[in-house]
């Protein structure tokens, strides 16, 4: 049964460090990190300052489907680099050699937007605090992107809070088919193409960053022969309720339109498929092939196969979607999807879809890959370039630069979700209607009592010989609604847990 | 519910406006193409002076 869909967006940002002969991306995004701790006044005495991230109940290697294929290789959980946790909720840590920002967690798609908003401003101080720690002629830069144009890809994941009860298999159908087919519109575009065996010019322009790096339609790992759907299991609330679909096949995006509706019609979809109300399925033939064809066509009119024989395009499964999301929300309302803005979301959605129908270049303020193809098509036109012209795949590179003054993205004039003002306010502050408000008010109010936290916890010391561990495993409980006025009449950590009945 | 099919409903007075606008197609695209004109200009100033190094240099690490 569908519950309400608690859900946000993990990171990796590009990263590199101009003015060095030996760069290190490990070391650049620890000072990178590190500078916006000690510049946004996170605590500045100790070595690594902040608090810390709790490791204890981390465990990607766990497989949805109940077991690991042998040699299957789950990801490492790295315990030792930087690793903070914000008044925002948020996460800001060093994983894999990329700095990654996990946003807290949201109660719609619009709240995703503002803090996935507020990251990227986050991003764009530590390189002006981390300019100062630098000696002169270095810098460091950071990429809102998923590749390098040379084969390496780094993510930009949704998470989605899902009825533990829907059978996993039921999931990996219905997010499939719309996985291969949002593309459309999430893609973030790219010059060129990384498969394997395939000249980087043989494709002039791609829709995705990502479609080139999925090898397999289910599974469990994150870093090679990545899956259109991930399987990992590590749920981060009570395992017994929750399931936490991590989503680690879409592109990075900088237009706020297309990050709402990446996230806004993948809660509609989940939620359809948690009360098992589709009233068609679309199954793709070969679904890893049906990825890149999408990717891979500008036309979006190519035919895909399904495994009945039939063909379809990836416009007719996501108009389709559309009517089968309408349809559901005028039976059984938005309370899982995010209340009023899946309206919204609806409305944005059929605009897009409409928009991809009759003339896409119409879409040019909303939908990333058009913004890039009309900025690098039009420079291209301009300068009579080739399209493997290194000045296009700069340009690439460029549109997703997080300095303000150097980003193309910020210059194409990209319609806004949520206006800056409200964005540098979550940047500190917590979203109040879910768990991350409680986590948030701590770290402002009492974080020189809080000793770590993670997702679902908090461990405190108020002095006593025991630390005390807080479970946070409902993600709807401790919203502001729920501890608001606590955090109003306590005046220390040790009043706040005797008042919550630790 | 009559509030629910008020949101629902795109803005009209926007829509009508759009579609009134329509005919005028070429008029539009040229609009349009000095827009993108203006914008290739703007970006010139801001563009990475040496293409090649900075593309080749571009290099990540594989992440998730």
């Amino acid at each position: 049964m569908a519950i309400p869909k608690t859900l946000g967006i993990e990171t990796e940002y590009g990263i590199t460090h101009k003015g060095t002969d030996d760069p290190n991306p490990i070391a650049a995004s620890s000072v990178l990190i590190n500078a916006y701790l000690h510049d946004a006044g996170y605590r500045a005495e100790s070595k690594q300052p902040g608090v810390h991230w709790d490791f204890i109940d981390e465990t990607p290697g766990i497989d949805a489907r109940g077991y690991a294929p042998t040699g299957a290789m789950p990801p490492d959980v790295e315990t030792h680099l930087v690793n903070a946790v914000l008044t925002n909720g948020a996460r800001y840590y060093v994983d894999h050699a990329h700095p990654e920002l996990s946003t807290p967690e949201c109660a719609d798609a619009r709240s995703v937007v503002l803090f996935d908003r507020a990251a990227e401003l986050i991003a764009a101080q530590s390189m002006v605090a981390s300019e100062k720690l630098l000696p002169p002629g270095e810098e460091i830069i950071v990429y809102k992107n998923n590749s390098d144009g040379k084969g390496s890809s780094y993510g930009c994941h949704e998470n989605y809070l899902v009825d533990r009860s829907t059978p996993f298999g039921r999931i990996v159908n219905h997010c499939t088919a719309h996985f291969i087919t949002r593309q459309i519109f999430t893609g973030a575009g790219k010059v060129g193409a990384e498969l394997p065996g395939m000249a980087t010019n043989e494709v002039d322009f791609q829709l995705t960053q990502r479609a080139d790096f999925f090898e397999e339609e289910v599974g469990l790992e994150t870093t090679l022969k990545r899956p259109i759907i991930n399987t990992r299991d590590e749920p981060h609330a009570d395992p017994r309720k929750y399931r936490r679909l991590h989503v680690i096949v879409g592109d990075a995006n900088c237009a706020q339109v297309a990050t709402y509706l990446k996230v806004g019609t993948t809660a509609l979809i989940l939620a359809l498929t948690e009360d098992d109300a589709f009233t068609r399925e679309f199954t793709f033939a070969t679904p890893v092939a049906a990825l890149r064809e999408v990717s891979h066509d500008l036309s979006l009119r190519q035919p895909l196969a399904l495994d009945d024989g039939s063909t379809i395009t990836a416009l007719e499964v996501q108009w389709d979607l559309l009517d089968q999301a309408k349809k559901y929300v005028e039976d059984r309302g938005t309370e899982n999807v995010g209340g009023d803005v899946a309206f919204d979301v609806l409305i944005r959605w059929e605009e897009v879809l409409s928009g991809l129908e009759d003339d896409p270049m119409s879409l040019a303020g909303q939908i990333d890959w058009v913004a890039k193809y009309r900025l690098i098509g039009g420079y291209r036109e301009r300068h009579g370039l080739d399209w493997n012209d290194a000045r296009l795949r700069a340009m690439d590179i460029q549109y997703s630069d997080l300095r303000p003054e150097k980003s193309l993205s910020a210059r194409v004039g990209l319609e806004t979700i949520v206006s800056d003002g409200d964005a540098r306010v979550a940047m500190t502050e917590p979203p109040h209607d879910t768990r991350a408000f409680f986590r948030g008010r701590c770290l402002q109010r009492f974080s020189d009592n809080v000793v770590a936290a993670n997702w679902d916890s908090m461990v405190f010391d108020i002095g006593t010989e025991a630390l005390r561990r807080v479970p946070m495993m409902e993600p709807l409980r401790g919203t502001e609604a729920h501890v608001g006025t606590l955090f109003d009449e306590c005046d220390s950590a040790a009043d706040l847990l005797r008042r919550l009945g630790n | 519910m009559a509030e629910r099919e008020q949101i629902r409903k795109p803005a009209p007075t926007e829509r009508e406006n759009e579609n009134a606008a329509a005919p005028a197609t070429s008029e539009k695209s040229e609009e349009l193409k000095s827009e993108l004109d203006d914008l290739l200009d703007e970006i010139d100033e801001v563009l990475e002076s040496n293409a090649e190094d900075f593309v080749k240099s571009y290099i990540q690490k594989g992440g998730q």
